[in-house]
């Protein structure tokens, strides 16, 4: 028995388009226990799904490749790993939940049958009745009555799609849940509904997990742990309290709280961050926020290391070396 | 912030028709926009929001009711008559790359009005106004022979801002227009919008499914659930007052960035949205209410003024 | 002035259509031989060894000679030469026929699906039965009420193939009329009119360029077929169709006078095809940035083995 579920070191993702090679995780480092929930929080190109890709070996065939690190998943190099192996693994030790529920499920399947395919691939020994059975368990787990297991994706609504791709997921009890923005499709109420689900579920079932989401208050709301990606880096990491309680911040993490309009505070306008999200396609030597960064110096142009600032909370930033120099 | 009236809607209905029946996509809303200021729409995927905002601008015909813009009836205007007031209200996208002919250049994009209504003296003239409008939605000028899919999510959502104000139109429906967009663009494109109601006066209809991005966007707040306005205020009244039990299932829902507002989601909505096709009379939203009970169902509610400028159409608030 | 040029050229090769068309080799080898067929179609006066329709009857059924590199006909007449003044034939009736065809089909196309109701109904319904008819039958059909010649075999072919362009049209006007930026041009103040020619039409164009390319090949197998049927072009002019219909008999004892010409036709319809395909793809915005290079991947799978052995 391996302490840590999944360990990612040093990862690096490339895609080789036909026009440029986009860089898209720059070696990245990422640690989940058992039984623990990581929010992978960052925007639109921040190498999330591309992170999740990689633990199970699903990147777009023949256009992204893993060109750096190790992935060890419940002891498994995964890199090394058989395509055999890994489909053995690919829903029974993780399993992932996607974005969109409409595309996620097949509109010609009963989702019943759905569900019972994952449970066949994974456990051919048993008998059809104890599949059947523990299908009916599963649907019932996600709170849809079991006798509608006979109809097909297009009479569910949305959010009862969405209930069956997590009952997928959950169908062979997988030690890790990938999630990719798995409430972002969805309606507020619905995504409430869902993150209660999610919750609820991996701590009963005891599953850790991997939340990739943009939203911060979806973090606050389900996560222990909590990783910041900026163009493909982790630039910061740590429990939720030392994200969420804290004034020692990346200044990205800061940004972004900034720059989410409140419910709970009075405030005209909003502090947006500058500028746009560093080209992916150049390699960046120093710090990749530097160039939106308001307390940019000489110094962010040179390699930024991750720094623990607190025990467990690190960052990947120079500004508290500076003030701790000045103490 | 002026007291004149642009925007007015009276009963106003728009109904498709669906699956062997009609479907209620906006079922008799009434509101009055002041000039200048912003009525943001709320309400889940489905409630009608974007038809209530399309029909406003006459893409839709009105099935009933009557929309006045500034004093004049526009209901049932032909397209010539409606020319000339199509040229003051605008209307900005939710999805930039959808709402950006994928053919022309930014330059092209943002000068269609202008060439349209033949708005500028020769071409030194066309190329200054453009540029103007380009500083003005803050694009860098290097941009004015691109094409939209050349550039990120922000700049496309600003040159659609740009080609919303080429003409100086007065009134603005916004249809979700930050709900593309990453966090850290999304305050930088309400802010724009922000700075140039200021500037300008610019009145808008702010439609969004997200509470806290209309709560800063808005000075009212149309709350919508299955063609019906449920719940209608000033904003600062909604936030701290809300009554009808689908704001408050709302306001509970969001996810809230900080630990110790953890708890809130424990109280979470049931159900999702019914049929819209044909509904039965009475409230629509009894199926997922916690207080519903007989009363609520077989006769339609009204939206009644529980205080000064608050409305409110739930029996158990009544 | 001078910088715009050259931003057009440097455009053009970092353009991602460019690219991908011609980043891999079959294509641009298919797209090389279709220039040189068609140069040598265009001045085949100056390629062609001898007069095609030149009897020569003490040269009859020769096979290949230094001479005649691919033999003469049974009228003493030079194979490759009657070949390269038959891509005359072939060229001129393709991008004829399509021309005709792709005109008038994205025109009622565009008028179905703009006006819609019983217009769309009425030519949406002619179409579907002109498309119960095999595309050959039709244009044999319309060959026979029109009579042979150059000019009325492009009209039968072109009219053969109006339902495509019509059908195809018609569907992405459905698709493009929906579209938030036509709703915005509405909202700019344009009539319908100004909004289907700037806005929708344009955007219909790249489904149908695809399809133009395509049936290019289409075109010259069609006039082929005629000719070989002795419904296209009379003679003596060369054709290639009619050159196989003339040269088959004589198979068993000099197979090249009836093989040449229909090398020749497989090479242009296939030429046209591949390059019609490529186009697809490099139009398709759906396939932006997947489609990957084939090479790298080995490169990068077998750096990945070394590295991770």
């Amino acid at each position: 028995m391996h302490e840590k579920l999944l360990e990612i070191k040093d990862l690096s993702v490339e895609y080789e388009t036909e026009i440029s090679t986009v860089y898209a995780v720059n070696g990245l480092d990422l640690e989940v226990g058992y039984g623990e929930t990581l929010g992978l929080v960052g925007e639109t190109g921040a190498g999330k799904t591309s992170t999740a890709l990689s633990v199970i070996r699903l990147l777009p065939e023949g256009i992204g490749f893993v060109t750096g690190g190790s992935i060890t998943l419940d002891g498994v190099d995964m890199l090394a790993a058989s395509e055999e192996k890994l489909r053995s693994m690919r829903g029974a030790t993780a399993s992932m939940i996607f974005q969109d529920p409409m595309s996620a499920l097949n509109p010609v399947m009963t989702v019943g049958a759905q569900i019972l395919e994952v449970l066949k691939i994974h456990h051919p020994e048993q008998s059809k009745k104890d599949l059947e059975a523990r299908v009916d368990e599963m649907m019932e787990l996600v709170g849809i009555p079991a006798n509608r297991k006979e109809e097909y994706p297009h009479q569910f609504s949305g959010g009862m799609k969405q209930r069956i791709v997590i009952a997928i997921a959950l169908a062979c009890e997988p030690k890790l849940i990938l999630a990719d923005e798995p409430t972002t499709a969805l309606d507020v109420t619905i995504q409430a509904q869902m993150l209660g689900l999610i919750n609820d579920l991996q701590k009963r079932l005891g599953t850790a997990m991997i939340l990739i989401t943009h939203d911060l208050g979806v973090v606050a709301q389900t996560c222990e742990k909590v990783i910041v990606m900026y163009a493909g880096e982790a630039i910061e990491y740590g429990s939720a309290e030392d994200i969420f309680e804290t004034d020692m911040r990346h200044p990205y993490t800061e940004g972004l709280f900034n720059a989410i309009p409140k419910l709970n505070e009075e405030s005209a306008r909003l502090e947006a961050i500058d500028g746009m999200m560093a080209n992916p396609t150049v390699k960046i030597q120093g710090c990749r926020f530097a160039d939106r960064c308001k307390h940019a110096t000489e110094r962010c142009r040179q390699k930024q290391e991750m720094r623990e600032v607190s025990k467990g909370h690190i960052i990947r930033c120079c500004l508290y070396d500076r003030q701790q120099a000045n103490v | 912030m002026e007291d004149k009236i642009l925007v007015e809607a009276r009963n106003l209905k728009k109904y498709f028709k669906a699956g062997g029946g009609q479907l209620h996509a906006v079922d008799g809303v009434n509101f009055k926009i002041r000039k200048g200021t912003t009525l943001g729409v709320v309400g889940e995927s489905g409630c009608g929001k974007s038809t209530l905002g399309r029909v406003l601008l006459r893409l839709y015909d009105v099935t009933d009711g009557q929309i006045l813009y500034d004093g004049t009836d526009i209901t049932s205007m032909n397209a010539k008559e409606l020319k000339p007031i199509r040229a003051r209200m605008q209307m900005i996208f939710q999805d930039p790359s959808g709402s950006l002919d994928p053919r022309k250049s930014v330059k092209e994009l943002i000068g269609e009005p202008l060439k349209i209504y033949k708005a500028y003296n020769g071409k030194a003239d066309y190329d200054a106004k453009i540029a103007e409008i380009m500083k003005t939605v803050g694009l860098n000028e290097m941009y004015a022979d691109s094409f939209s899919h050349e550039l990120d999510g922000g700049r496309r959502q600003r040159i659609g801002i740009g080609r919303a104000l080429a003409m100086n139109p007065e009134f603005i429906i916004c249809d979700e227009p930050v709900s593309a967009l990453d966090v850290s663009i999304q305050a930088q494109i309400l802010n724009l919008l922000m700075d140039l109601q200021d500037e300008k006066g610019l009145t808008y209809v702010f439609i969004t499914h997200d509470l806290s991005v209309v709560k800063h966007i808005s000075h009212e707040i149309m709350v919508m659930y299955l063609g019906q306005c449920v719940e209608y205020a000033r904003t600062a009244d909604l936030f701290a007052n809300p009554m009808h039990p689908y704001t408050q299932g709302l306001l509970n829902a969001v996810p809230i960035p900080s630990l110790k507002a953890k708890k809130l989601s424990t109280q979470v909505m049931r159900g999702e949205l019914t049929s819209p096709i044909d509904p039965a009379p009475g409230c629509r939203f009894a199926a997922r209410c916690p207080y519903a009970t007989e009363k609520c169902r077989g006769k339609d509610i009204a939206l009644t003024e529980v205080e000064p400028g608050h409305f409110v159409s739930c029996r158990k608030v009544l | 002035m001078e910088k715009n040029k050259k931003s057009v050229l440097s455009r053009l090769r970092s353009s991602r259509i460019f690219r991908v068309m011609f980043g891999r080799k079959l294509i641009v080898v298919c797209s090389v031989m279709l220039v040189v067929m068609f140069l040598l179609a265009i001045f085949a006066p100056l390629a062609a060894p001898y007069d095609p329709n030149k009897d020569d009857l003490y040269n009859v059924l020769k096979g290949s000679t230094a001479e005649h590199l691919l033999g003469t006909d049974s009228n003493g007449r030079d194979v490759l030469s009657r070949i390269i003044y038959g891509g005359r034939i072939s060229f001129t009736v393709g991008v004829v026929a399509v021309v005709i065809s792709s005109v008038i089909g994205m025109a009622l196309g565009l008028i179905s699906g703009v006006i819609g109701g019983a217009v769309d109904t009425v030519i949406m319904r002619v179409m579907d039965a002109m498309m119960a008819v095999p595309m050959l039958i039709l244009a044999l059909f319309l060959g026979a009420i029109l009579g042979q010649g150059l000019g009325n075999v492009c009209l039968a072919i072109g009219i053969s193939m109006v339902p495509g362009y019509a059908r195809i049209t018609r569907g992405q006007v459905l698709t493009v009329r929906n579209a938030d930026y036509v709703t915005a041009g509405k909202l700019c103040g344009g009539s319908w009119v100004r909004n289907t020619i700037v806005h929708v039409f344009p955007n219909c164009l790249s489904a149908n360029i695809v399809t133009m390319t395509s049936s290019l090949g289409g075109a010259i197998l069609a006039e082929a077929n005629l000719s070989f049927l002795g419904m296209g072009i009379s003679p003596p002019t060369a054709s290639w169709g009619a050159m196989v219909s003339g040269g088959y008999k004589y198979l068993s004892t000099q197979p090249i006078i009836a093989i040449a010409p229909g090398v020749a036709i497989i090479i242009v319809v296939l030429c046209f095809n591949m390059v019609g395909d490529a186009l697809r793809d490099a139009l398709d915005p759906k396939l932006r940035g997947t489609l990957g290079k084939g090479r790298k991947r080995e490169k990068q799978s077998r750096k990945g083995r070394d590295r991770y052995a």
